[in-house]
């Protein structure tokens, strides 16, 4: 299976790069999610921003919990996807008020 | 910094390789979804974007921890499922919500190119370009 | 004895979902669990009740499965398609827009159901629905063909979910 100019071990490391590139990727996702949270330009615009920031930090804390081989990790981001879940409806609601119009 | 080799030293090539590819693929798309909250224009192509990574994103992650779990521990590993099906119930209804309020505070403010309060079927609506341009 | 069943298990999907949820939690299928899980799923469900909702009739499990593969073609496939509007250059990026679909469907469950296909799939949005003409608004981010998009929320998703839950 492995190739003479290949390490034994090509599989892990393999892994371990794809491990650190999602982790790039995903902190990436975060800045670009971040920018839209700080910047806008509009109310709702902001609102988007901070699910997709929930979303993408569970997805991170998942990438870590698979990088360190541990579960713990897991119940944190199923916490943290259903807080983003409230906080997205809670603010939408806000908004629909008409309370906050610009 | 911790020892991957150390942690990952019990599974086998084709597990390591193929969560290495679910992992990847799921950050990718993640990523696209959130740089389409930059590109797109306004705020109605940006809801579509973070739709990427709430549904084949996460899919694709939760799908590689599954491998890797279950291979590591010798057992089946599916609570992944458990995100899964809280992810696909809530983020529709939390998207629907927002563009609704999005809408409504459109016709408040009286911009243009929003469909009135009873669309009818057949004709075409006028595309959003004007909206809210930033 | 039809009756006790119902006053003592009123929305059996419901208990079971918070039964499998209790046992994935836990990861684990002891005695224990089972029993504490079970006390659960019987306490949610009769807490529902003070909602008073009617409850759901689910027909065709083939339809559901059947449902359920199409649905998840469709996101990957729109998954790519909505990929690739925003890798493309701004000039040539299509038109969204909102459109309107007359729906046939009015049972509260088969709408919601609807609502998260529609919404879940990466490119369109439910916005608004108006139970009094029955009128459906969506958002959608490459308007091309109208027509073809009402022929897939009509044959594709709502001839079908009719068929599960009317």
């Amino acid at each position: 299976m492995s190739a003479s100019f290949l390490p034994a071990d090509w599989p892990f490391v393999v892994l371990d790069w794809s491990l650190f590139i999602a982790q790039l990727f995903l902190g990436l996702a975060m800045a670009c999610a971040a920018y839209r949270l700080i910047l806008g330009p509009r109310a709702q615009d902001r609102v988007l921003g901070l699910d997709t920031f929930y979303v993408n930090a569970m997805l991170l804390l998942l990438t870590y919990g698979i990088r360190v081989a541990s579960t713990i990790y897991f119940e944190v981001a199923l916490i943290i996807g259903l807080l983003g879940f409230t906080g997205t409806v809670a603010l939408s609601k806000f908004l629909m008020r008409g309370e906050v119009i610009e | 910094m911790i020892d991957i080799e150390l942690a990952f030293e019990n599974l086998p090539p084709w597990a390591a390789l193929l969560t290495a590819f679910c992992v990847f693929m799921g950050a990718f798309l993640t990523l696209t979804g959130s740089v389409g909250l930059l590109r797109l224009k306004t705020f109605y192509e940006r809801v579509h974007a973070p739709t990427l990574g709430s549904t084949l994103g996460t899919g694709f992650i939760l799908v590689g921890s599954m491998i890797c779990f279950s291979v590591l521990r010798g057992r089946l590993s599916v609570h992944e499922i458990l995100i899964a099906v809280f992810l696909t119930i809530t983020t529709p209804v939390g998207f629907m919500l927002l563009v609704r309020s999005a809408l409504y505070r459109d016709r408040v403010e009286g911009n243009d190119n929003v469909p009135e309060g009873n669309p009818t079927p057949g004709k075409q609506s006028a595309p959003d370009a004007a909206v809210q341009q930033d | 004895m039809r009756r006790f069943m119902a006053h003592l298990l009123p929305y059996p999907l419901l208990s079971l979902a918070i039964l499998i949820m209790w046992l994935l939690l836990n990861q684990s299928v002891s005695p224990g669990q089972v029993v504490f899980g079970s006390l659960l799923a019987l306490g949610g469900a009769w807490g529902m009740t003070t909602l008073g909702q009617e409850t759901p009739r689910i027909r065709r499990p083939l339809t559901i499965l059947w449902l359920g593969v199409i649905v998840f073609v469709d996101i990957v496939r729109s998954n790519i398609a909505v990929a690739k509007i925003i890798f493309r250059p701004g000039s040539r990026r299509g038109t969204p827009g909102f459109m309107a679909v007359k729906l046939d469907m009015r049972n509260p469950y088969g709408l919601a159901a609807l609502a998260i296909v529609i919404t879940s799939t990466p490119g369109t949005i439910w916005t608004n629905f108006s139970s009094a003409s029955g009128i459906l608004l969506i958002h959608v981010l490459d308007l091309q063909d109208e027509a073809e998009w009402v022929d897939t929320i009509k044959n594709r998703y709502e001839r079908r979910l009719m068929e599960i839950f009317e």
